[in-house]
This record gives C-alpha cells, sequence and structure tokens, in this order.
C-alpha cells in the first residue's frame, strides 16, 4: 500500500485528505461542490479511483458525481456524451434521476408508510444519503436514498432503478421516519456471499436479502425499542448504523437510537452488548480492520441532546465484541466538547496497525493510526460532517 | 434572445455566469425557457423542477418584470419585456433559514 485517503461530505462540500501509509503529514484537499450537503462520497473496493459522490440540496434536489481519477476531475455520469440523447439530442440528465418503480414487471404501488403523527404519507424521493459500490465492478453500485428504498446502477450511474421488493415489503405502512427523514442509510454486501444484502432504514429497522436485492425480510429480533408502541415488534426500530467485518459477514454490530447489539447468524437474532457504555445512545459503529471482534462506538448522551457525556468526546472500544468497553479518549477534548458524531461519519483504513477516522459536526475529522489508542485532529473547522469514508490504496 | 439569471448552486452545477441567454422561439413561458435551459444545460434537469412532475421545486422561485410568478401556470406567455430581452427571466432559491 502506498497512501491512505480519507474521503469526507460536509454541509458545505466534500473534502479528500490524503497521506501516505505513515498517516503523520495529511494534504487537504476542498472543498468540492463548494455550498451543497454532500451526504457520502464512496470508492469502489476494485478501482480505488472511481468515486461516487452524492450531492444534494433541498432547494434544487439531488445530483450524482463521478471521478475516475480519484477525485482530481468530477463528472455527472452521462454528461460526457455517453449517455443516450433525448429526442432534442442532448443527453437526458438520467443520472440524476431516482424515481420508485411502480412498473408492472419489476415494480411495486407507491405505497405510504407512516409519518410522524401515526398518518399515513405517499413516498416521496427526497435525496441519496449512501452510495455502496459494488465488491467486484466499479460500474454499479448501489444508493440508499430517502424516503427509504434501495437504487441500483450498473453502468456507472448514467442510470438507476430501484430494487422494488424492499419498498414494497409487507411491513411498508408500518415504517416511519426518524428526526432526520425516512432515510436508509446502511448498505452492506456480503464479500463471501454475492446473493446476500443487508441495510438499514430509520425508523424501520434491518433487512436482508438473500437473492440481491429482489426480496427482503426484516431481521430484527431481539431488538427493543421503548418508543414504539410494540418494542419488540417486528419493524419500527431506528436502527442507526449497521458493520460487519468481511472475515466474518455472518456477525453484524448494530448501533440503534439506544443500544448496541449484535447478531452472529446473520441478523435472525440479536442481543444486546450495551455493557458499561457511558450511555447506549450513538450513531456510528465500526469494525477494526484485522481484528472481527474489536468494534468502536461514540456514545451520546441521548436522542434530545445530540453531545457527549459530561461534555466529554471519547470513543469506546470493545476488544471482545460487546459487553466490555474501554474509554479512549488520548488526543481527543475532555472538556466543554459539546458536537455530534453522525451515522455515516467513521470508518477504518486496512493499514496496519489499523487507522480509524471520525468527523464531526464541529467539523473536525479526527485520526488514530495504533487501533484506536490515541487521535489526533488532522483537519479542523470544516463544515459540519456528515460522512467519512476510508480508502487504502496501493 | 432570451436571459436567464440562475442561482449560485445552478452557475457552478452548469459551469456557467449568472446571467445566460436562450433562443425559446416564438412562444415565451415559464416552460419554454425551462425547456430550452435543460436542453442547453442537462445538468439542471431535475434542479428547477421536478425530474417527472416536472413542476417547479417547493424552493425555487420565477419573476419577470418584477413580478413574482412562481405560482402563475407554466404556460402562461411572460411579459413581452421578457420575451424583448429587455428584462432577464429570475430563477430564484427562495430565502429561507436565514
Amino acid at each position: 500500500m502506498t497512501a491512505i485517503r480519507i474521503l469526507v461530505g460536509t454541509r458545505k462540500g466534500a473534502f479528500i485528505l490524503t497521506s501516505d501509509v505513515k498517516r503523520k503529514q495529511w494534504s487537504i484537499d476542498g472543498p468540492h461542490f463548494a455550498g451543497w450537503e454532500i451526504y457520502h462520497v464512496k470508492g469502489s473496493p476494485v478501482d480505488p479511483n472511481r468515486l461516487y459522490v452524492s450531492q444534494t440540496s433541498s432547494w434544487f434536489g439531488q445530483i450524482i458525481q463521478r471521478s475516475d481519477d480519484g477525485g482530481k476531475t468530477w463528472s455527472q455520469p452521462g454528461s460526457d456524451g455517453s449517455e443516450k440523447p433525448a429526442e432534442g439530442g442532448m443527453p437526458q440528465g438520467e443520472s440524476n434521476l431516482f424515481v420508485y418503480d411502480t412498473s408492472d414487471a419489476t415494480g411495486k404501488p407507491l405505497t405510504t408508510h407512516q409519518w410522524y403523527d401515526g398518518t399515513q404519507h405517499p413516498w416521496e424521493f427526497a435525496r441519496v444519503w449512501h452510495l455502496e459500490p459494488s465488491l467486484d465492478d466499479p460500474d454499479t453500485c448501489y444508493a440508499g436514498v430517502e424516503d427509504a428504498a434501495l437504487f441500483k446502477t450498473t453502468n456507472g450511474g448514467v442510470s438507476w432503478h430501484e430494487l422494488a421488493g424492499l419498498r414494497g415489503h409487507e411491513t411498508g405502512p408500518d415504517w416511519a421516519p426518524g428526526a432526520g427523514g425516512m432515510c436508509l442509510h446502511t448498505v452492506l454486501l456480503d464479500p463471501s456471499n454475492k446473493d446476500r444484502i443487508f441495510c438499514a432504514i430509520s425508523a424501520a429497522g434491518a433487512f436482508r436479502s438473500d437473492d440481491r436485492g429482489a426480496t427482503w425480510k426484516p431481521i430484527n429480533k431481539g431488538l427493543h425499542s421503548e418508543y414504539i408502541p410494540d418494542p419488540t415488534a417486528e419493524v419500527g426500530h431506528c436502527v442507526h448504523r449497521i458493520a460487519i467485518h468481511p472475515s466474518n459477514p455472518n456477525t453484524l454490530f448494530m448501533q440503534k437510537h439506544w443500544d448496541v447489539l449484535r447478531s452472529d447468524d446473520g441478523g435472525d437474532s440479536w442481543r444486546e452488548i450495551s455493557g458499561n457504555l457511558p450511555s447506549d445512545f450513538g450513531f456510528p459503529i465500526a469494525v477494526h480492520s484485522h481484528e472481527p471482534d474489536t468494534i468502536y462506538v461514540v456514545p451520546i448522551l441521548s436522542d434530545s441532546l445530540h453531545y457527549p457525556p459530561d461534555g466529554k468526546l471519547r470513543v469506546y472500544r470493545s476488544r471482545s465484541g460487546g459487553e466490555e468497553w474501554e474509554a479512549l479518549t488520548k488526543g481527543l477534548p475532555q472538556e466543554h466538547c459539546y458536537v455530534n458524531v453522525l451515522r455515516d461519519a467513521m470508518a477504518v483504513d486496512t493499514a496496519d496497525p489499523c487507522g480509524i477516522y471520525f468527523g464531526t459536526t464541529g467539523g473536525q475529522v479526527y485520526a488514530s493510526n495504533d487501533d484506536g489508542d490515541s487521535w489526533e485532529a488532522i483537519v479542523r473547522d470544516l463544515p459540519a460532517v456528515l460522512s467519512v469514508e476510508a480508502q487504502t490504496i496501493s | 434572445m432570451i436571459r436567464v439569471l440562475l442561482p449560485h448552486h445552478l452557475q457552478t452545477l452548469a459551469s456557467c455566469e449568472r446571467e445566460v441567454t436562450l433562443d425559446v422561439g416564438a412562444s415565451v413561458t415559464q416552460c419554454s425557457i425551462l425547456d430550452a435551459l435543460e436542453a442547453r444545460y442537462p445538468m439542471l434537469r431535475g434542479t428547477v423542477r421536478e425530474h417527472v412532475t416536472r413542476k417547479r421545486r417547493p424552493r425555487v422561485r420565477f419573476f419577470a418584470a418584477g413580478e413574482d410568478v412562481s405560482h402563475d401556470s407554466p404556460d402562461t406567455e411572460l411579459p413581452a419585456s421578457i420575451a424583448a430581452g429587455e428584462q432577464p427571466f429570475m430563477i430564484v432559491g427562495a430565502v429561507a433559514g436565514g
């Protein structure tokens, strides 16, 4: 490996942080797409220079950007003339088109989901929260969107189609928005089984497909959520993030609205592993790149108070797969700190020792190059950080 | 030629200046202006009006000759000063949130 590249999405643009494998000196490049909300930037595992970006605005809608040179240049897929022209001879601009599939052949009817007040509300596309490139094809990528649905491209983002079996699941009318909207925020691809995809939705729960996204089942047995009428319901849980280790994809870790949980049977059942955490509320959860039972969370005081307990920013690490946690504080502010760390804003590299990275709503990106034992802010004062991804470049 | 003013984010997206000029044809309406704009700058499709419904996005407003025409029918003829290129058709991001 030759370099580490950190892809940062913020409220006002994207930034790319680059270092050699020593991870001591970082160059900061950006903002890209200045002024736009960048929900997620993620690279292809098979072609690290292929980057997908979700650029979004409550005013002007959803834009998909792509780079084929590691972020030096960007384009909207298809805008180079490769896209099929419309009647007037111009490209159709399909790369930004996310339309729920209601066709008879592959789609599902546009139904309703539960609204904040318990009434039913029609599905409405708002934005792409998460982009998950395929493990073996740089032109294939999944997009988790709000209102919750899963889309897929097989042509590098030129066009997207919905995998409608998820939205059309019979429990759809019981799904509800979390505070941030009804978002599909996590997509995990099983490296040992190409048929298997996991996803998670706030506030519906976790789902699994064993047929490449055609059909789905809720996998929420063992979750207990006091804030819904039936705390052990099949759906309705506000799952904040799930994570797996590539070498052991049958084990999943979950940070729920409240509670940290673990499954050892591909999500069929879950058990709580919050143990001695000072708060089991939080957003991200990450797995060490070389130790499948070492996991990281950032406890947040509560859903009303989106900041760390005691004003101390602490990452908690468990080397035993949960239950027993240790606070990691070296290099992190231990007084007067009231930032949040959002669900897609923590990532690990595959260097040795493992590098861990997270971004805050205060605009800092912290890095550890020693498994989390110590931390350093590699950049400060960015706009609020929405997402962080790490690439290990060979 | 019709003059159109774009908000900052759409200028950066289309890599163009604040004001663009468009050949719209005989009928000068919101719809014909936006058709011409999206044909010239396909990357703006879906940003001013929704992809499928082609309705104005909720946080976008249109001004013509000093009037807010956001809620007019998209097929209503715009004032002569717009059609003559004397005044620009303004596409504005609604002010919200300070």
